[in-house]
């Protein structure tokens, strides 16, 4: 994780390329809102102008991705763009779903190959329905809080929900994931191949650290920013 | 250890024609005397078990049901740390035998039993002590429990134990394992063939 020393605060003069430098998994965060590589020496400013990109909300989501105890200020929430977060909860609801869970299954087929049809099955059905669960969660973000918060956007207030609700039914996937790494990490028969394994369990780390930091986003941004537009 | 000249044994076993022969057998060696009997592992037996204080137990691992057998070894070392040999009375799977110090056969002769006998004696005392991550037979047979989908209500009146002891149990089994959620323990029992894959859906 990133050091006291190399902590540096984002701002939007800062070149797009010293960004990634500083955080390379920006990257993923980069892809989901659009803006391709190849930008040149554009500024943070810069890019996201000519993407359409809200600043602040840019600047707010790559500080969270960044720093574990970053907390934002009142005056970066309320210049943020709802929507903004929306789009950027929304595409990576889909990276989740067609790009990382289609690479995550392929690499836990290749690593249970040796294994037999018994632990292939037990294994592959664990998988399905963690994806299931996480879909079915991902589901009720897309159905129920997205729409609600672009309505709100609109000033149009829904009756009978507020944003509490989500808080509520927030809940946790992770568990599930934590079970499949302590499976493939311990609990696998021998005969399966340990690069393979390790590829699996790099994907899971990396996963499992991607979802807290969405969680994070929507617990310590959207949240708030909707709790001040119902207010 | 204290070598009081002979080694004291502890028979479980259903069959009281088996365990007479054999306490017979061992008698006329004289090494090792069978201190009691057994018949079955009630909770009045593990009573006695626990209050015995024996070198070997011999057991016929016919007195565990099927699903406790795997993980038979592990439930006497909760109520005795006495070397345990198991008596083969019927097949066994390579997995269930590894578990036990050492494997009698019905048909092998006093001085081979003898023999079995010493040889697992030595080889358990050279064991170390379980290190507190492996699960004891009992969180083993609520991990099956849980594993089958039943609730801890449900657990509990199997068990004749309070749902608080079935939560304390589920709790250390997490720890030990890492696993939190009911289908990961379910992988985790059948990874471990601590059930038959028929009795879950897959």
């Amino acid at each position: 994780m990133t050091t006291e020393i190399q902590r540096i605060v984002f701002s939007e003069s800062m070149k797009l390329a010293d960004l990634v430098d500083v955080n390379f998994k920006l990257l993923n965060v980069l892809s989901r809102l659009g803006i391709s590589l190849g930008f040149g020496e554009n500024t943070i400013r810069e890019v996201c102008q000519r993407q359409g990109i809200n600043l602040e909300s840019f600047l707010l989501i790559c500080s969270i991705y960044t720093y574990d105890d970053y907390v934002p200020s009142a005056e970066l929430l309320s210049s943020a763009d709802p929507l903004t977060i929306v789009d950027y909860l929304h595409s990576s609801h889909a990276f989740y779903l067609d790009k990382e869970f289609a690479s995550l299954e392929k690499n836990i087929k290749a690593m249970v190959e040796p294994c037999d049809d018994m632990q292939k099955k037990i294994v592959s059905k664990f998988v399905a329905d963690y994806k299931l669960q996480v879909e079915k969660h991902f589901a009720y973000e897309e159905m129920t809080v997205f729409p609600y918060v672009r309505a709100l956007k609109e000033g149009k207030m829904m009756e009978g929900y507020s944003i509490e609700q989500f808080e509520e039914n927030h809940s946790n996937i992770d568990e599930t994931l934590g079970d499949l790494k302590n499976i493939v990490m311990k609990y696998l028969p021998d005969t399966c191949d340990t690069v393979l394994r390790n590829e699996v369990l790099y994907r899971i780390y990396r996963l499992d650290e991607d979802l807290a930091k969405h969680t994070i986003i929507e617990d310590r941004v959207l949240i708030p920013i909707v709790n001040r537009m119902e207010a | 250890m204290m070598k009081t000249g002979f080694r004291k044994v502890l028979l479980i076993m259903p069959s009281v024609i088996v365990a007479r022969g054999l306490e017979a057998a061992l008698a006329e060696h004289g090494e090792f005397r069978v201190e009691g009997i057994l018949a079955d592992l009630s909770h009045a037996s593990e009573a006695r078990l626990r209050n015995m204080d024996v070198d070997v137990i011999i057991i016929d691992p016919v007195v565990f049901d099927y699903v406790s057998r795997a993980s038979g070894r592990a439930r006497l070392a909760e109520h005795s740390s006495a070397a345990v040999v198991a008596l083969k009375t019927i097949p066994m799977e390579d997995e269930q035998i590894r578990q036990y110090d050492g494997v009698v056969s019905m048909y092998d002769d006093p001085v081979a039993v003898v023999k079995k006998l010493r040889e697992s004696l030595a080889s358990h005392e050279d064991t170390p002590e379980s290190d507190g991550y492996d699960l004891s037979s009992r969180e083993k047979e609520i991990l099956v429990c849980v594993a089958k989908g039943m609730l801890n209500k449900e657990i509990a009146d199997f068990y004749n134990i309070s749902i608080h002891t079935v939560i304390t149990h589920r709790k250390n089994i997490t720890r030990k394992t890492g696993i939190k959620t009911v289908a990961g323990l379910t992988v985790y029992a059948l990874l471990n063939n601590l059930i038959d894959p028929s009795s879950v859906e897959l």
